[in-house]
């Protein structure tokens, strides 16, 4: 592997990574500070990915303003299913929570074919971004994916702000380290679990808009980045962000680099780290000891 | 850790007391049952006795998994992966000419719970919600190894030639394969009845209920999960081996993330801590996904069956939580007691 290959090897890795930061950062919010399980969040980063297949036409060239518009849309639908589904889901344990949720990945995925069909869509790559630049002598570069990385970073540095450096940011990391004492403080726990929802499935929604260019939008997308999540959360560690953010740029790099050396395996490489991280740290890289 | 307290409360709740469930009618109702499948069996159509066949294997699927969920309190979100390695090693074991089903049936037991025994000892470090997800990944990384490579003929699968069979015992033969299954199914039940029953039922009641205090009582309560996680990942394996032989063909879809969905919706439908329930789950899961499937009862609507099962498991689980048997349970005020 030489030097042009390696770096884009390695861009990639980021920029899948940062993605799925994105999506995991939310489901990990949405269960460190309401308890539930959501196993329909990976219907949201694909809703998303469909939102950018039919708001692409609306907006043209307005690459940027759509997904403005897209993470209103989405932060208004999680807000009302956060109030029509999961509100009732708190005082139940697991199991029912995993039944529900998964009872809404078929309806998702059921709506999304009776609106949208079942075919394979592509999503245009705006004018601005389109083409590549050079990096060495053969490799080129997308600036999409450039672009992709970009703003992943700047919503990353976004989150971290607002969740260590605002009064909103200092409700949830006291709801994630003690929920019934932000009750007891007088804090409307009722509106703060309406917006970390709502946050959530915006993130995730925003992360299959941005995604949508360069994977292509297909049916049951969702499922396999639920799984991938799952996976980067338990290496994480549940409820931090930190841990989020570390877990997914080391599962970028495993699954794309797996993906170079090994590539009928490559599938199981991230399964694999972590199987490691659970034999050495069950808790997760950054979590509390349960 | 703190929301294991709150799990175990509720599940004592929804637990019968033991006098109950111990009494003599808990066994003789299941038994007529079974009998009356055997003799009606042969009186049956094809398409008949054929869906029985699948309601039965389906139902040890999910007494495997109660054994799981609703006695040890573990939460297992792959288990599909069991199943599927169970109908795999089946037909890779089988080649082309066949095999013997004395061999191959410890063969798919066993290569399933090997893999229970790897994923368990490793998820079982987690707890809760850990759990689910850790199961879950593990589930899908056998269903990649098996999709991905071409172990097992990739994504479109492999066929089963020659099923197996062990003299006049001939899978191959419909009627033998509905007493197999039928033979299968009794087994399965009576060997979770009784080791419900048995000092090791006991132990798992407690830990489901109360595992610092099982520790503190001296029990090592990790094997003892981990000899649950194995015994149904076994038990997972039967069932696979069935289904190979009843199908004829395997493909990676069968450890996909939706069957370990489905089978842990028959078991909580049933009614979670009965080994009736997972039966009952079985049934009712398998005639509403039939119902909703079919154009002469719900027309247009049928094409889009996973809309109306999703909204039938929203609305269950909002007004169900205790499946079925709750139901019942709630509507005759003799057993109410």
């Amino acid at each position: 592997m030489d030097f042009g290959t390696f770096l884009v090897q390695c861009l990639n890795s980021v920029q899948y990574g940062l993605l799925l930061f994105l999506v995991a950062s939310g489901l990990t919010l949405i269960f460190g500070i309401m308890g539930v399980i959501n196993l329909a969040h990976g219907s949201f980063y694909m809703i998303g990915a469909y939102m950018a297949f039919s708001l692409a036409p609306l907006f043209g060239d307005q690459f940027l303003l759509m997904l403005v518009a897209g993470v209103v849309l989405a932060a208004i639908f999680g807000y009302l299913l956060e109030w029509a589904f999961f509100s009732y889901l708190y005082q139940r344990d697991h199991l029912q929570q995993v039944l529900m949720t998964y009872g809404l990945i078929l309806v998702f995925e059921e709506l999304r074919s009776i609106l949208v069909g079942n075919d394979v869509h592509g999503v245009k790559v705006p004018a601005w971004l389109d083409g590549s630049f050079a990096l060495g002598s053969v490799m080129s570069y997308p600036w999409y994916r450039l672009f992709a990385s970009a703003a992943c970073i700047v919503l990353a540095l976004a989150l971290y702000w607002v969740v260590n450096r605002t009064r909103l940011g200092m409700m949830i990391r006291a709801g994630a380290s003690n929920r019934d004492m932000v009750r007891g403080l007088g804090i409307d726990v009722k509106r703060l679990y309406r917006i970390v929802f709502a946050a959530g499935v915006a993130l995730a929604a925003l992360a299959g808009m941005i995604a949508a260019p360069m994977s292509s939008v297909y049916p049951n997308m969702g499922a396999s980045v639920l799984i991938i999540c799952f996976v980067l959360v338990v290496i994480g560690g549940i409820g931090s962000i930190t841990g989020a953010l570390v877990a997914s740029l080391l599962v970028g790099f495993v699954d794309t680099f797996g993906k170079v050396f090994f590539a009928d395996l490559s599938g199981i490489g991230i399964y694999l780290l972590m199987a490691i991280v659970l034999i050495w740290k069950p808790e997760g890289l950054m979590g509390r000891r349960p | 850790m703190s929301s294991i307290p709150r799990t175990s409360t509720r599940m004592i709740a929804s637990t019968p007391s033991p006098a109950r469930a111990g009494s003599f009618g808990g066994f003789a109702l299941p038994l007529a049952c079974a009998l009356a499948i055997g003799i009606a069996g042969p009186l049956l159509g094809n398409y008949a006795s054929d869906f029985i066949v699948k309601v039965m294997i389906l139902s040890i699927f999910a007494l495997s998994l109660e054994l799981l969920v609703g006695m040890t309190g573990l939460v297992s979100l792959g288990h599909a992966a069991f199943y599927g390695i169970g109908a795999y090693v089946t037909v890779l074991a089988s080649g082309a000419e066949g095999g013997n089903f004395a061999l191959l049936l410890p063969a798919a037991m066993g290569a399933a719970g090997l893999y229970a025994l790897f994923v368990g000892a490793l998820s079982l470090r987690t707890r809760g919600v850990y759990f689910i997800m850790v199961t879950l990944a593990f589930a899908q990384m056998a269903f990649f190894v098996f999709h991905d490579t071409k172990v097992g003929g990739g994504s479109d699968g492999i066929y089963l030639y020659v099923r197996p069979a062990l003299g006049a015992l001939d899978l191959e033969n419909r009627t033998v394969l509905f007493y197999v299954v039928l033979a299968a199914l009794v087994f399965t039940y009576a060997l979770l009845a009784l080791l419900r029953r048995s000092r090791f039922g006991a132990a798992l009641a407690g830990i489901r209920v109360n595992e610092q205090r099982m520790r503190a009582a001296g029990f090592p309560t990790y094997a003892y999960k981990l000899a649950a996680f194995v015994l149904a990942g076994a038990l997972a394996g039967l069932a696979g081996f069935l289904l190979a032989s009843r199908d004829g063909v395997v493909n990676p879809e069968l450890m996909a993330w939706h069957n370990s969905g489905e089978v842990l919706l028959m078991v909580i439908l049933g009614g979670l801590g009965h080994l009736r329930g997972a039966v009952i789950g079985a049934i009712a899961f398998t005639l509403l996904k039939e119902i909703f499937s079919t154009h002469a009862l719900l027309g247009p609507l049928a094409d889009h069956w996973q809309l109306t099962l999703g909204l039938t498991i929203i609305v269950f689980v909002a007004l169900l939580p205790k499946g079925l048997i709750g139901l019942v349970q709630r509507l005759s005020p003799r057993s109410g007691a």
